[in-house]
């Protein structure tokens, strides 16, 4: 790790702008660093370094890395948790698996909160957003009130909706049958055909805050003079919003649905509250597969293969979606205003001319 | 997620406020109809409603509610919130969330302020490479370590039920992001300073603690922020390495709710006096927490 700095003066970046401030360093400061001559100083910087970086570094190491690395160990062995690991099976436990049919509908389970999380909240989020974008009273408080449940703990908003939801004596089955519907008798959550998705829709519920409050600072980032512009053009208001705040919108919408991927592959805390991945099986996830596998069966080398397993989709899905989606949007931002700007003017021109 | 955060637009410690603000209030579309106030009440209610029947069902007996669920108390019971708050459990949970919060909070803030100086104030070869391994962290979500972390912290290190054994994990999973968001604020701040701490003969460690430190607060309350809530939010963990008296709020709701799942009224007084410190919380630093979220993702 030799680098390109030998003299204190210059390890200051951007230094060489000024020349006269250049000089007065360049004279006090091999004072300051006690005559250390250019490599002590190399080494010194090298320590302040590893100092500053350590750690941050060993604590990532300990209990990110090392853990990592233990999970893909486990997951080559079958070990219920005694002794050591001898028991050595190669591949088996992803055979085993792969080849269990809760783990096979856990993914499918993932899979439909992954897309349903996003087919439902990029809507919604969107034309609350919009709504909240205009001029009226009390929006700063709408704001805040909607962001409430992102900040509640998911066990706490899934203790809350378990209460809500309660077989009968709920509020949501007095509701149900007050419109005139029957409700199940085993309540929404203890009837496999609607467990998932009421915990969909609990999700929705929980997160809808954050899309909406991304999309909306995007949306104030918008230029006013696009606004102006189209005003003074006779652009209604939907107009304006769908030829120009919500195209200027995709790159916040791209980067929102990534994280929302990647927060609904890991899918935990909710489910296991409300319905422990129940009722049979219908909601697990691999989450919830692989800490089942681990903390009640022992399992150790199939939660570890599961482990292995849901990084790696994690991961696929991550690089696809970087890949084909977000990939556009690494190019700098004056360029899509300018887009947009073009796409505006010319509509309008053809608009005026049609006139 | 390496796209999100290596945003060098992002700068979380620009909060809202200021003058940006004043300058973009929309002036052009005025639409306070009434639709739109109608939308947004229905909005607010679903939003809400949970929260509130929550509360407000803690105000009631079980014979209320089982009779008219959707009632309103009537009348007013207090014994359901007295119970809680007299329960020695309750503040047990809830001195166990505040300690693990803060020694979380304070291990993150510190030790990935430590890492962002040198990756955004120093010149030296290997630099990004070693920031890709932060970024890299971002990557492997909780769940994949979750139970091989379970028993090195349980049997190799013996810190099974210990507050520091459940948030130096924490701290751990937070630091990747809190390295990600700190590096481009500590960047963006200006040179000069340093340089003049320099010139008058401060050594680079001084300079980071009497310089930068001060100097970077916005930029760490919004990482701190982020660090105490999630770790106040927090379930799986705690629920794998916390037993008995060592259990967080969020275990404790969701244990009280099995346990005494017949009560229904205690368990909303105990869930929502449990989410009570997060709210507060949001609600005193919702700037910074806003400005954080956004700036992690600015597009």
């Amino acid at each position: 790790m030799t680098h390109d700095v030998t003299d204190p003066a210059r390890a200051v970046p951007g230094h060489a702008t000024s020349g006269t401030r250049r000089t007065a360093s360049v004279r006090r400061a091999p004072g300051g660093t006690k005559g250390a001559g250019p490599s002590g100083d190399t080494w010194r910087k090298r320590l302040e370094i590893l100092v500053f970086v350590t750690p941050a570094l060993a604590l990532i190491a300990l209990f990110v890395a090392w853990p990592i690395i233990t999970a893909v160990r486990f997951s080559v062995y079958d070990w219920k948790g005694f002794g050591d690991l001898t028991d050595f099976v190669g591949l088996e436990n992803y055979a085993e698996v792969l080849g269990d049919e809760v783990f096979r509908s856990a993914v499918a389970h993932n899979a439909v909160i992954v897309v349903g999380s996003i087919l439902l909240q990029l809507p919604l989020g969107v034309a609350i957003a919009l709504l909240l974008n205009r001029r009226m009273r009390g929006q700063g408080l709408l704001r805040t009130i909607i962001f409430v449940p992102y900040v509640l703990a998911e066990v706490i908003a899934a203790v809350v909706w378990l209460q809500l939801l309660q077989p009968q004596y709920g509020f949501v089955d007095a509701l149900t049958t007050q419109v005139g519907l029957t409700p199940p008798d085993q309540g929404w959550l203890g009837t496999p055909e609607y467990a998932l998705w009421i915990v969909l829709l609990v999700l929705t519920w929980k997160y809808l805050g954050l899309a909406v409050l991304l999309f909306l600072a995007a949306m104030q980032g918008v230029p006013e003079e696009l606004y102006e512009a189209a005003q003074l053009d006779g652009a209604s208001w939907w107009q304006t919003q769908r030829q120009i705040t919500i195209p200027l919108l995709g790159p916040t919408m791209r980067t929102w649905a990534f994280l929302s991927m990647i927060g609904s592959i890991q899918c935990f805390d909710m489910i296991w509250v409300l319905t422990q991945g129940g009722p049979a099986n219908a909601t697990a996830t691999m989450a919830t597969y692989l800490i089942d596998e681990g903390t009640k069966r022992h399992n150790y080398g199939i939660a570890g293969a599961a482990s292995v397993i849901l990084f790696v989709i994690a991961f696929a899905m991550a690089l696809a979606y970087q890949v084909l989606v977000l990939r556009r949007d690494t190019q700098d931002d004056t360029k899509r205003y300018t887009r947009a700007e073009s796409a505006l003017v010319g509509t309008l021109f053809r608009k005026r001319k049609a006139a | 997620m390496a796209t999100v955060t290596l945003d060098p637009l992002a700068e979380p410690g620009n909060g809202s406020g200021g003058p940006s603000r004043k300058q973009r209030r929309r002036s052009t579309f005025g639409g306070g109809n009434l639709w739109v106030y109608l939308i947004a009440l229905v909005v607010v209610a679903i939003t809400v409603g949970p929260v509130l029947y929550g509360a407000l069902g803690g105000f009631r007996s079980n014979a209320q509610l089982a009779d008219k669920p959707a009632g309103l108390p009537d009348p007013w019971v207090w014994k359901n919130y007295a119970g809680v708050l007299n329960n020695p459990s309750f503040w047990q949970y809830a001195l166990n969330s505040t300690m693990i919060a803060i020694i979380t909070t304070v291990v993150t803030v510190v030790f990935g302020l430590m890492a962002a100086y040198p990756l955004a104030r120093y010149q030296f070869r290997g630099r990004e490479a070693l920031f890709m391994v932060f970024v890299l962290g971002l990557l492997f979500p909780a769940a994949v370590a979750i139970i091989p972390l379970f028993i090195i912290i349980t049997r190799n290190l013996q810190m099974a039920n210990t507050w520091w054994g459940v948030a130096l994990p924490q701290a751990a999973f937070a630091l990747p992001m809190t390295v990600v968001i700190l590096r481009p604020f500590l960047m963006a701040l200006p040179k000069e300073l340093e340089e003049a701490a320099l010139i008058d003969g401060a050594s680079r460690i001084g300079i980071f603690w009497r310089v930068l430190m001060p100097l970077s607060a916005p930029g760490m309350i919004t990482v701190g922020v982020l660090a105490f809530v999630t770790s106040w939010n927090a379930y799986l963990l705690p629920l794998l390495l916390l037993q008995d008296k060592m259990r967080t709020l969020p275990l404790g709701v969701a244990d009280f709710s099995t346990e005494h799942s017949a009560d229904t009224a205690g368990v909303l007084a105990f869930t929502t006096l449990a989410m009570i410190p997060a709210l507060v919380l949001f609600l005193a630093f919702q700037r910074r927490l806003v400005s954080g979220l956004q700036g992690a993702v600015k597009g």
